[in-house]
């Protein structure tokens, strides 16, 4: 009877596993950022798209940096992220075709109400990181390679500064959530997209202290993985979720979505512009 | 402490109103730990049975391997199925990364030193003088080793709980080696970090509890059948 039961278990497994190896026929694998899904807006998108398509999407939310990484080796069909420089790398090194712009918004430096580097009435960003640097006021980085931690440290490379080993600066190595949760319970100042900021608003305290700088602006772009690199991946896939981001429909749920939630949208479309 | 309120009412709410997702995540980590924890204890018992009735030159080291496994940190396991299972590395011609499938294989190999290492000390603390009494008394080797499962239920159901416990909490190598995709590799431990990276602290505690509340019914069963063999001796 027991060794009955146990080769009736091992063949369960055995099954399950089959039935796990079939169901992945059809699939195309998104790696994206964190900031897409914790926004919710993929939430929305992706469901949409499978139903419309029959694909079945496995959407991999790590930081953009991790994402190309997933992109230079194959491992993912398609990406949606946020980090243009690192992306033309890409894309001259031959590993992505067809990089297309989706969506932007921008980027926000949060602090502290009481604003002790006095960075509310900087003239630029570049001039609030200065005077953090100078103050050695609290900063709280992402430090994880994403498209918001690289976007800070390019801030720090144009003014000069390199706080890597000051005390005053430190790196969470997390999401943007968990990074906006630390920032927030050590009072200290962070550079966050505004969709993630928007969507965990109830949960802080800290404010937007400075907006609006050309600097800031923070793209996404969609790329496919060169089918000519990598004979394993589901191009036609990647192709059709690319069209479906840029398609006139999703750029339309992309203009209004978070407006019930948070009273202004999160991102803004910008595929319509490209096709004019 | 107002939150912890709203997220127990949570919690219930998302039971009792039978909650779709919810019930979907739960029976996946339901599903996929109890899959593994009963392909981890078949290994992990008969590797123990089978360590303990042999003398071999290295048996100290294999031993002190097997109890560095108990303490092998899962997002490392998670990260070295991750690079095994990528479509262009070793076993990627399975296509087994981001499925449940991937999960049950990382969580067999997590629980498997941990019921070994425990049942193992179980069975080498069995009396010496009993298995020769029963080999002597015309025993097989089989009716033997069956014998000795029955008398230590008691320390290898403990060893199957702490098995379980480790897997059905363990979140790194689940993140890694699933995916953490909606509706299909989103287990309970994974929606928690997820919930509360979109800042839904509520929705992040509510599924807490439904993982504590899992895992007890989990342990109450175990446990009945460990203590059941307890009054029958007496």
């Amino acid at each position: 009877m027991k060794r009955f039961a146990n080769v009736f278990l091992i063949f369960l497994l055995y099954i399950f596993a089959i039935k796990e190896l079939y169901a992945t026929k059809n699939t195309i694998i998104l790696a994206t950022t964190t900031s897409t899904q914790d926004s919710g807006l993929l939430d929305v998108l992706i469901p949409l798209f499978e139903k419309k398509t029959g694909y079945f999407v496995k959407t991999i939310a790590v930081g953009s940096g991790q994402a190309l990484m997933l992109g230079k080796r194959g491992e993912a069909d398609i990406l949606l992220v946020h980090s243009p420089e690192a992306e033309i790398k890409f894309i001259n090194s031959g590993y992505g075709i067809n990089r297309r712009r989706v969506m932007h918004n921008d980027f926000v430096l949060l602090g502290p109400k009481e604003d002790p580097a006095n960075v509310k009435n900087s003239r630029s960003i570049k001039e609030a990181f200065k005077r953090v640097a100078e103050q050695r006021a609290l900063f709280i980085s992402r430090g994880d390679n994403s498209g918001t931690h690289v976007k800070e440290l390019n801030i720090w490379k144009i003014i000069g500064k390199y706080p890597d080993k000051e005390r005053w600066y430190q790196q969470t190595g997390s999401g943007m959530g968990q990074t906006l949760s630390v920032a927030n319970e050590k009072n200290g100042y962070t550079l966050s997209d505004r969709g993630t900021y928007l969507a965990l608003k109830r949960n802080l305290i800290l404010q937007i202290l400075k907006e609006g700088d050309e600097e800031l602006k923070n793209i996404y772009h969609v790329i496919e993985i060169n089918p000519e690199r990598f004979s394993n991946i589901n191009h036609v896939g990647a192709r059709a979720l690319a069209d479906f981001f840029v398609s006139k429909e999703v750029q339309k749920i992309i203009k209004t979505f978070g407006v019930d939630r948070f009273g202004s949208p999160l991102f803004f479309p910008d595929a319509v512009d490209t096709i004019k | 402490m107002e939150l912890l309120i709203d997220s127990i009412t949570k919690a219930l709410e998302l039971i009792c109103n039978l909650d779709r997702e919810t019930y979907q995540i739960l029976w996946l980590s339901l599903k996929i730990s109890t899959i593994a924890i009963l392909a981890s204890s078949i290994v992990g018992i008969t590797t123990a049975l089978y360590i303990s009735s042999k003398e071999f030159r290295f048996k100290n080291t294999l031993i002190t391997f097997i109890n560095t496994g108990m303490a092998m940190p899962p997002v490392l396991v998670g990260l070295f199925i991750t690079i095994l299972l990528w479509r262009n590395g070793i076993l990627g011609k399975l296509d087994l990364l981001y499925t449940p499938a991937a999960i049950i294989i990382a969580q067999i190999i997590l629980a498997t030193p941990i019921i070994l290492g425990i049942s193992l000390s179980a069975f080498q603390g069995f009396s010496e003088k009993f298995k020769l009494q029963m080999l002597g008394l015309g025993a097989s080797r089989l009716q033997l080793y069956l014998i000795m499962i029955r008398e230590l239920k008691l320390p290898i159901l403990s060893a199957i709980m702490a098995g379980f416990g480790g897997i059905i909490s363990e979140v790194g190598a689940s993140m890694m080696v699933g995916g953490n995709i909606k509706g299909y590799t989103r287990v309970l431990t994974t929606a928690i970090v997820t919930e509360t990276g979109k800042g839904n602290f509520d929705f992040a505690l509510a599924y807490g509890i439904v993982l504590l509340l899992l895992s007890f019914s989990i342990n109450m069963i175990l446990t009945k059948i460990q203590q059941s063999s307890i009054s029958r001796h007496e």
